[in-house]
């Protein structure tokens, strides 16, 4: 007998010939709700993420880097970098490249107001997860209509099969104390660029 | 005698981290008598219980979640044959390969195959749970094989040479002044001149493990969920440590308690809201990751998850006691309960303390193993008030008492207590004795033995001077 047949009939004997089945009472919010940008920038504010609304994703972005470098997926739009900035585009980095590099620079696929979380998809404006994971500087850059009001909302948009990755502030731990402080293996600095266009 | 063999069976004795070695009684005098230990985690306790209370108020639905994600967990272990094989099924198309482990042991020799097959002689690791409960750093290490814990809080216990203490902050007994002291002590090349301020010692430990993610080809992680429709794993993390041990090695193994299984995709839109606020007490942690077994070229190109049942099956025998599984590891119970603030984890003996650990253990071991546990209470019901699924954990306590083997003295002074109590003459003179009794004694208020170990901490009221019945007659 295989160890899967063995613990599928200890199951199966636990739980006897018919066990209840509840129904689920999904009464709990549920639906798109309005966007409160506002509210996202607080929330992004809160765990420590810098927030920059404006038009001007590459001017954004070259104050932010300062003399630093980046790294960049394959289908960063190249309209959003600033073109004295030294720029790798990760056409297979190695881990060192990347973590070479000063800062990331990533599209988002979607984002939910009330928890004040980004959440990456690894489409080709996001990349590899290694890209974003491995520079002390990520900056994600926000288009106001990828924003979701709930947790519910961004689940019903992704795609489960894509490797996801939920930001919500720079890296942090609660295990000194159980109190949160930021900066431990993940990005330590997050800056999110909500693209309002004019 | 036949045994049949899909008898569920109870977590092996002799691994893993399920037994104690002093029952809870001793082991929580020991810990009583650390202020220190008080004074940390009082304040750490505190602390959370703010936190979470203070987000937990900002949703308006917070009861409906709770309804929910508890009818999902009764759901899942209700079809968990269809699900656990319909999670398979995902998993290897999606590349992976699934592997089924009875108990500990089987777990422990997957894994190490599974690593020794890649060469390798050093692992990463999540924190998870399921790992500690089986004992698989022991076995990797007596392999030959050396693990390295990279929370910040298994990454203090183990540089500690320490045992964790709590769910989600398995370091939660120390503060940050012992944390400096156990990096000064035992982490290499560390900055002499490193401080106390957890920022600083946040760094340090960034320092310390990055060489060692970025040349570790193998990574060991547990899950926070297993979505059966998709097939996709999800990890819950603070540090971005998960993130780095999900991403940049070879081979990542995933060893998931067959419970932590959710029916669908949707489902987790329940659950990844419950558990941060419960948790930490954050509206979300910083990173989840999510992946469904292979990604071409992004992230480990050899998936195995590891299924473990080790005791799991027996829990969901008991129709009361099965509520057990649905136990997302919040810790938020650990966080209210009077009991664990004063005694701290390690009394509890087991990986899981607290008043889960109180119901979980004994049940995944039979309950002969950890008698004192379900005592291991005062069934004040704070801990089912806090519980985000909604676990019934003082009943289940009271349910496994009934289930606890009694001394015989015990059960022999229940006996005749129920005799006097049935027959009003004995019961007017055994009510005579009581007061008798006051007489004996230095305190006048303690049992005899064996009967002491019941009155060593608790006092028994002073009988009155005069009885109801002397009273009623005297009127």
């Amino acid at each position: 007998m295989s160890s899967k047949e063995l613990i599928l009939g200890r199951i199966r004997q636990a739980l006897g010939s018919s066990p209840a089945e509840p129904d689920i009472p999904r009464d709990y919010r549920t639906g798109a709700a309005p966007v409160d940008l506002d509210l996202l920038v607080e929330r992004l504010v809160d765990y420590k993420a810098v927030v920059h609304r404006t038009s001007d994703v590459s001017g954004a972005i070259a104050e932010i880097i300062g003399s630093g470098t980046l790294v960049v997926p394959p289908g960063l739009p190249g309209e959003w970098l600033p073109p004295e900035v030294p720029v790798r585009r990760d056409d297979g980095l190695s881990a060192a490249e990347i973590a070479a590099a000063d800062g990331v620079v990533t599209a988002a696929a979607v984002a939910v107001v009330e928890t004040g979380t980004i959440v990456l998809d690894a489409s080709d404006d996001q990349g590899r997860r290694i890209l974003s994971l491995l520079p002390d500087l990520h900056i994600c850059v926000l288009r106001p209509e990828q924003v979701v009001a709930s947790v519910p909302e961004a689940v019903a948009q992704l795609e489960p099969t894509r490797p996801l990755t939920w930001i919500s502030g720079p890296s942090a731990t609660s295990d000194i104390e159980l109190n949160r402080v930021e900066g431990v293996h993940g990005p330590r600095n997050l800056h999110v660029i909500l693209w309002e266009t004019a | 005698m036949s045994t049949f063999l899909g008898m569920p069976a109870y977590a092996p004795r002799g691994v893993g981290h399920l037994r104690g070695d002093e029952p809870f009684p001793e082991a929580a005098r020991t810990a009583l008598a650390n202020p220190q230990l008080r004074r940390n985690l009082q304040h750490a306790t505190t602390t959370i219980r703010g936190k979470s209370g203070a987000v937990i108020a900002e949703l308006p639905d917070w009861q409906e979640l709770r309804s929910a994600g508890s009818a999902l967990k009764a759901y899942t272990m209700a079809n968990l044959p269809r699900l656990l094989e319909q999670l398979e099924e995902r998993v290897t198309a999606a590349g992976g390969v699934v592997h089924w482990a009875a108990d500990a042991t089987e777990a422990n020799r997957i894994v190490t195959d599974l690593v020794k097959a890649t060469g390798e002689q050093r692992v990463i690791k999540i924190k998870s749970m399921a790992t500690m409960e089986i004992g698989l750093n022991e076995a990797l290490e007596d392999a030959g094989i050396t693990p390295v814990e990279t929370d910040l809080a298994e990454l203090i216990v183990q540089l500690g040479h320490d045992k964790p203490s709590h769910i989600l902050v398995p370091a939660i007994h120390r503060n940050r002044s012992e944390i400096r002291e156990i990096f000064l002590s035992e982490m290499p090349g560390v900055d002499p001149d490193l401080t106390d301020d957890p920022p600083v010692l946040a760094a340090a430990a960034r320092r310390y493990l990055r060489e060692t993610f970025l040349s570790t080809k193998v990574a060991v992680s547990g899950a926070n969920f297993g979505i059966a429709e998709t097939g996709t794993l999800a990890v819950v993390e603070s540090e971005g440590n998960g993130r780095m041990c999900l991403t940049l090695p070879e081979t990542l193994i995933t060893v998931m308690g067959i419970e932590k299984l959710v029916p669908t995709w949707q489902d987790l839109e329940v659950f990844l809201q419950l558990l941060p606020r419960a948790s930490t007490g954050e509206r979300m942690n910083p990173y989840t990751s999510m992946w469904t077994g292979v990604a071409p070229g992004d992230g480990p190109q050899n998936f195995h998850l590891v299924l473990l049942d080790n005791g799991r099956t027996a829990v969901l025998a008991d129709e009361v006691g099965r509520q057990a599984l649905h136990c997302i590891r919040c810790s938020a119970c650990l966080n209210v309960c009077p009991v664990y603030e004063r005694t701290g984890g390690h009394a509890y003996g087991s990986v899981y303390p607290g008043p889960i650990g109180a119901i979980l253990s004994p049940q995944l071991t039979g309950v002969e193993d950890n008698a004192s546990l379900p005592y291991a209470s005062s069934l004040c019901g704070a801990c089912f008030d806090a519980c985000p699924v909604k676990i019934d954990i003082p009943s289940i306590l009271v349910h496994l008492r009934n289930q606890v083997p009694h001394p015989r003295a015990e059960r022999t002074a229940m006996a005749a207590a129920a005799y006097t109590m049935d027959h009003p003459k004995l019961y007017e003179r055994a009510q005579k004795a009581a007061r008798l009794a006051k007489l004996l004694g230095k305190r006048g208020r303690g049992l005899p033995p064996p009967l002491n170990g019941w009155s060593s901490s608790r006092d028994l009221p002073t009988p009155p001077s005069e009885t109801f019945r002397d009273w009623w007659r005297g009127r």
